[in-house]
């Protein structure tokens, strides 16, 4: 189970995404972050503390859950439904620049509903795409503006991102699948 | 933690486990911040078929369920029974087969008879919800009640909850009975002799007709309708009596917590069981409970598109 991240790693790594996001904005004017549930609001409140420091400046951060916007939602004849979570997104989101924040960019399909769900809360300026890890397999045609690590993998194999908010430590691990 | 109901139908509180009802009223939470919202629409049932059919006047349930199914992108249409088949004699079972002939995915049932919900469950392969059958049970009423209790007090356990007024009628209190004692509340019913459900107490809760007892430092104060429909024999003298013995008046609430929260499942009876000084004063949240209402529905109808099954390990 080989550790592709540890905590120093990550946190260097999210220190590197919050100054090319305030490089590549030109500062952090109309910028507000929005996390989807669960792991991908952690890291979005920790980029949050990080522009902070950089910039004196608070980014607004919200929290996004895109289980009712699933796109495997339903397709089964029968089968017990996704826990759904509350999404808090406490700003307007109309032409401000969104940071999309997510902790594992895959196939492509949680940000798919994510930009659909964001859609719904207003027309943002620009949705930009953060992900802590990109490893690979796309189904969709989306491609993150910020990536803490590309890590290629192969499809039996699972990333999993731990974050001290929800599981204790920091660290990011590569695993067979154990089918 | 679970994430799903074990049941293809919601037919009443009874058959729920307090991890099944603490399931619904969170993601009811979830469901709740869609309400509030410019664009109150999630796409999650999409090409979902829903019927809300019923055969008793309801306007608040009825509203409830529709607009918390156009929230989530069902399709929904109401069967109104002055204008449907019934009125020439078609009994239930085949006004519900027949619209089951049209595939539906789920069927929102009201019905004057206890039990009718049970009956459309067992002859019928879409969800049945029942929004109140006969004297038997409302569920849903009994999830919103909780969800906003929940609300403003965090719990259910150990509240002490008072629930007055025509209790032998009422499916609201069935309902809210069994909720609120899986959860663990303390639950007093009061009324007067003739209009208490005979070994009420066997469902664990405490029965008086003695107000001041129900109300003294109650958490939570429940006020159900006098239902002048389903009274045919004389249960108490005239409606000003049971004001002056059972109303809940501003007088009267002194003696209980003083947060406490004052609810009616509606529709009210101004100045029979509620004085107008409490439905509309500080500590009524009749109309939260009403806004509350389509959270819950929303929840309860996501649950149950999955369809039945057990608990699963993701």
């Amino acid at each position: 189970m080989p550790i592709v991240m540890d905590a120093d790693r990550i946190g260097r790594t999210l220190t590197r995404i919050a100054h090319e996001i305030v490089e590549r904005n030109k500062g952090v004017d109309d910028l507000a972050l929005v996390g989807v549930r669960t792991r991908g609001v952690h890291i979005a409140r920790r980029l949050a503390r990080a522009l902070r420091e950089i910039t004196g400046e608070e980014i607004p951060t919200g929290a996004l859950d895109i289980t009712l916007y699933r796109d495997d939602l339903m397709r089964q004849a029968v089968g017990p439904q996704p826990l759904v979570r509350r999404t808090e997104i406490p700003f307007s989101i109309d032409n401000r620049k969104i940071l999309l924040v997510d902790d594992v960019l895959y196939t492509g399909r949680t940000t798919r509903a994510a930009l659909d769900a964001l859609i719904d809360f207003g027309r943002p300026k620009a949705i930009q795409l953060i992900v802590l890890v990109d490893r690979g397999h796309r189904e969709l045609p989306i491609k993150a503006d910020y990536v803490g690590k590309n890590l290629p993998t192969a499809s039996d194999e699972s990333v999993q991102v731990r974050l001290q908010e929800s599981d204790g430590q920091d660290e990011v691990v590569l695993q067979q699948e154990g089918r | 933690m679970i994430h799903t109901l074990r049941h293809k139908d919601l037919l009443g509180i009874a058959d729920l486990t307090p991890e099944e009802i603490a399931l619904v009223l969170d993601t009811a939470e979830a469901m709740k911040e869609i309400g509030s919202r410019t664009v109150k629409k999630v796409p999650a049932l999409r090409g979902k078929t829903v019927i809300n059919l019923f055969f008793e006047p309801s306007t608040r349930t009825r509203t409830s369920f529709e607009i918390a199914e156009k929230r989530l992108s069902a399709d929904t249409l109401n069967v109104a029974i002055g204008t449907s088949s019934v009125v020439k004699g078609e009994t239930l079972a085949d006004t519900a087969l027949n619209l089951e002939a049209m595939n539906p995915d789920m069927i929102v049932l009201r019905h004057s008879s206890s039990g009718a919900c049970h009956l459309l469950s067992r002859i019928c392969r879409s969800a049945i919800i029942n929004a109140g059958d006969g004297m038997h049970e409302h569920p849903t009423q009994a999830l919103l009640d909780a969800f906003t209790i929940r609300e403003k007090k965090k719990t259910l356990s150990g509240l002490k909850v008072a629930i007055v007024g025509d209790l032998l009628h009422s499916r609201v209190l069935r309902s809210n009975i069994h909720l609120l004692t899986k959860m663990g509340a303390d639950v007093w019913v009061c009324g007067p002799p003739t209009l208490i459900p005979a070994d009420v107490s066997r469902f664990g809760v405490r029965a008086t007709s003695v107000i001041d007892d129900a109300v003294r430092d109650a958490d939570v104060i429940m006020l159900l309708r006098i239902q002048l429909e389903r009274m045919e024999g004389a249960y108490f003298p005239s409606l000003r009596e049971y004001f002056n013995v059972f109303g809940m008046t501003e007088d009267r609430l002194r003696a209980a917590k003083p947060d406490v929260m004052i609810m009616h499942p509606g529709p009210m009876n101004r100045g029979v069981e509620i004085s107008s000084e409490v439905a509309d004063g500080p500590y009524s949240v009749i109309l939260d409970q009403v806004s509350n209402g389509v959270a819950v529905r929303m929840a309860v109808l996501y649950l149950l598109a999955g369809g039945a099954e057990h608990e699963e390990a993701a």
